[in-house]
């Protein structure tokens, strides 16, 4: 069925297909219609689940962990601040295994107080253990929050699904519903083998010595591995039953492209529009766009890109006093695989508009040099 | 002689508390009172410790453990699951020290509490930091060495009322205990296991590292807090306030501040000082142990 949604509805509506069991969420600008609806739809009783309207994001994560643990299917989703205080509980979701999906509104980091879009809320939790999926369109949202629990507990992973705030999350966008029936036969219910359990008690997360905990993080590595084959796996599962397809990156017009213009989130779209102006103009432009960070694709990323000239890499964010977090990552796959020269670009920044012109702009700066004579080249700012 | 408590142990020998740990006992109790269809959580604490390193657990229940902060939410989050799978009836139990309780964990305890979910937590309460070397908490009493709070500057400040805390959120049951009580902590679970909603139990257990005092007189000491007045022991159900260990003849506080080190460097004054802090605070608990 179509629908007409906005991005955090399309969230919800993902959750609710899923039949998630448990929810734990605290509200935080630009994620309260997800949690809104939601409450809704388990208050309705349209979805049989357990809403704990939690006094904070780090319980919301607590509880999630602690439902996970007794095998429910547990769902929570927050934005920027919420995301930092969680930030200890990240790491303890994914150390302790759990198939947790979360969704994350890319919202920049305060202070300066701020509630638009920028990813260094999601990028700085990289290293937490979370793979982390970065969508484009509403219809992605909602498919990917179903494809999110197949992955993660297969694997036993939690997963981030990432949208920009307000150019997704409160963008009304076409969505195909898809049925319940449908959804179901894809995704068996959640049976977790080291749950809670009072016939087979077992302690988790004890004390552990250097012993054995290299062999509690090699699994979690595997794990990661084993992540990025069923993503791709589910690619075509998901397509067989639902014709839409949504693998590690998504290329367009990349293939014949001198210079690739790699971005993520919804700058991608106005990358695609630009590259279709600027190929009408006769210039071989192509864009790779960015979906999933952890696992991260290397090999994807390595023959998207072999036979570029150029590789632009325009960053929603910055590590300070080093470069964009998606050019770090497109970066390392390439050295020692490719000489291709790597020009970065900050952008957008706490939801400043990327326009078209500042794609063609970008474009054109980089047409004028062999290689980058500046580590990153910051977009559009005032001084 | 008939035993006043259950044979069935949940807990078992190996684990690794100190010599004379209030903490362990306190754990063996609960156990004997709430049974097999347990499930609980720990923050970081002592009993981090003491379940066993990895793989080995003392305990016969599921048990997760969790960071230091979490343990209300964490035990909401197992319940909700649980009621989700229909697994209703398992008993589900956050286990605390003061330091998880009156401090960094107050926030998720107060949430836990007001949205009255169906769990119990249990605070167990040696009055300091032990598992990180016994640094000050909410929780240590006034007069207290620690190694935060060193003999020259002793703690200044009074204990921090948690029950007056938790009983500001209304909670269906909550009650104080003694490992030196060990049939009125079961009474008390066995009561408080049919009640629906927030029940918070709060356990003086002394530490004889923490609180230099001899393994052999812990519960000689758990005794003596409750004969002192300086920890009364009582149950708050439905709001109504009942005493279970009464106390007419209140022993000095002294008694029970002597035979521990970390109050050695008290003067006389001091102690004076403390005498009339527990007699004031006991006086307000009999005014609602008196209320009808
Ligand atoms: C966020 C965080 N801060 C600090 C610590 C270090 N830490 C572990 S246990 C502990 C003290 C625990 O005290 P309490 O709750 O009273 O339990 P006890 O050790 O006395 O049994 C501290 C400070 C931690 N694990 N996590
Ligand atoms: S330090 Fe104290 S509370 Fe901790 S195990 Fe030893 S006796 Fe028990
Ligand atoms: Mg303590």
């Amino acid at each position: 069925m179509k629908k007409v949604m906005m991005g955090n509805h399309a969230i919800s509506h993902g959750a609710t297909l899923a039949r998630v069991q448990v929810i734990a969420a605290y509200p935080i600008t630009p994620q309260t219609q997800v949690v809104e609806l939601l409450s809704e739809i388990v208050a309705d009783g349209k979805l049989k689940a357990e809403f704990i309207k939690v006094e904070s994001e780090h319980s919301a994560m607590a509880a999630c962990i602690g439902a996970s643990s007794a095998g429910a299917r547990a769902f929570t989703a927050t934005s920027a601040q919420g995301l930092a205080l969680m930030h200890e509980l990240l790491h303890w979701a994914a150390g302790a295994r759990l198939p947790i999906v979360m969704a994350d509104i890319n919202r920049a980091m305060a202070p300066p107080w701020t509630i638009w879009t920028d990813q260094n809320d999601s990028l700085s939790q990289r290293d937490t253990g979370w793979m982390q999926i970065y969508c484009q369109s509403n219809q992605e949202v909602l498919d990917s929050v179903i494809m999110a629990y197949k992955v993660a507990e297969k694997v036993l992973m939690p997963i981030m699904i990432v949208l920009d705030a307000f150019s997704l999350s409160h963008t009304y966008e076409i969505v195909d519903l898809p049925d319940q029936a449908l959804v179901d036969k894809y995704l068996p219910p959640f049976d977790y083998k080291y749950k809670l359990d009072v016939k087979n008690p077992h302690t988790y997360g004890g004390l552990t010595t250097p012993d054995w905990y290299m062999e509690f993080r090699v699994k979690m590595h595997e794990a990661m591995d084993q992540a990025l084959v069923e993503i791709k796996k589910e690619a075509g599962e998901f397509e067989k039953i639902f014709g839409r397809r949504y693998d590690t990156v998504d290329p367009y017009l990349v293939e014949d492209a001198e210079t690739v213009l790699v971005t993520s989130g919804t700058a991608a779209s106005t990358a695609r529009f630009t590259v279709d102006q600027l190929r009408a103009q006769g210039k071989k432009v192509g864009n790779l766009r960015m979906r999933v960070l952890r696992p991260f694709p290397f090999a994807d990323v390595r023959e998207q890109l072999k036979n570029a000239k150029k590789v632009i890499v325009i960053d929603r964010n910055i590590s300070y006093g080093y470069h964009g977090i998606w050019a770090q990552e497109v970066k390392s796959a390439l050295y020692g695989h490719s000489k291709v020269p790597v020009f970065n670009f900050i952008a957008g920044l706490g939801g400043r508009d990327i326009f078209p012109e500042t794609i063609a702009d970008i474009v054109a700066l980089v047409d004028k040099k062999k290689k980058p004579d500046q580590e990153l080249y910051w977009v559009e700012v005032k001084r | 002689m008939k035993p006043t408590l259950p044979l069935e142990e949940l807990m078992s020998p190996g684990h690794l508390a100190c010599q004379g740990c209030g903490a362990g006992i306190a754990m063996r109790v609960t156990l004997k009172a709430l049974g097999q269809d347990t499930i609980f959580t720990f923050p970081a604490c002592c009993w981090t410790v003491i379940d066993g390193p990895f793989p080995y657990s003392c305990l016969e229940v599921p048990l997760l453990h969790m960071a230091f902060e979490a343990t209300a939410a964490t035990a909401s989050g197992i319940k909700a699951a649980m009621d989700a799978l229909g697994k209703s009836k398992t008993t589900i139990c956050g286990w605390a020290g003061d330091g998880g309780t009156f401090d960094i964990g107050l926030q998720a305890l107060s949430g836990a509490a007001e949205r009255n979910d169906d769990i119990f937590y249990f605070c167990y309460d040696n009055e300091a930091y032990m598992n990180t070397g016994i640094q000050r908490s909410g929780a240590t009493p006034y007069g207290a060495w620690t190694t935060t709070t060193p003999v020259k500057h002793f703690k200044k400040e009074a204990k921090k009322s948690i029950d007056d805390i938790v009983a500001a959120h209304k909670v269906p049951y909550q009650a104080t205990a003694s490992v030196a009580y060990p049939e009125d902590l079961f009474k008390k679970l066995v009561k408080a296991k049919d009640i629906r909603g927030f029940k918070f139990i709060h356990i003086i257990s002394p530490c004889p590292p923490g609180w230099k005092a001899r393994p052999e007189d812990t519960v000689k000491l758990a005794r003596l807090a409750v004969q002192t007045g300086i920890y009364p022991i009582y149950e708050v159900d439905g709001g109504k306030y009942v005493q279970t260990m009464k106390t007419p003849n209140r022993k000095p506080v002294l008694d029970y501040l002597k035979l521990q080190g970390r109050f050695k460097h008290l003067k006389e004054s001091d102690v004076a000082d403390i005498q009339k802090m527990v007699d004031t605070r006991y006086a307000e608990l009999e005014k609602r142990f008196s209320e009808k």
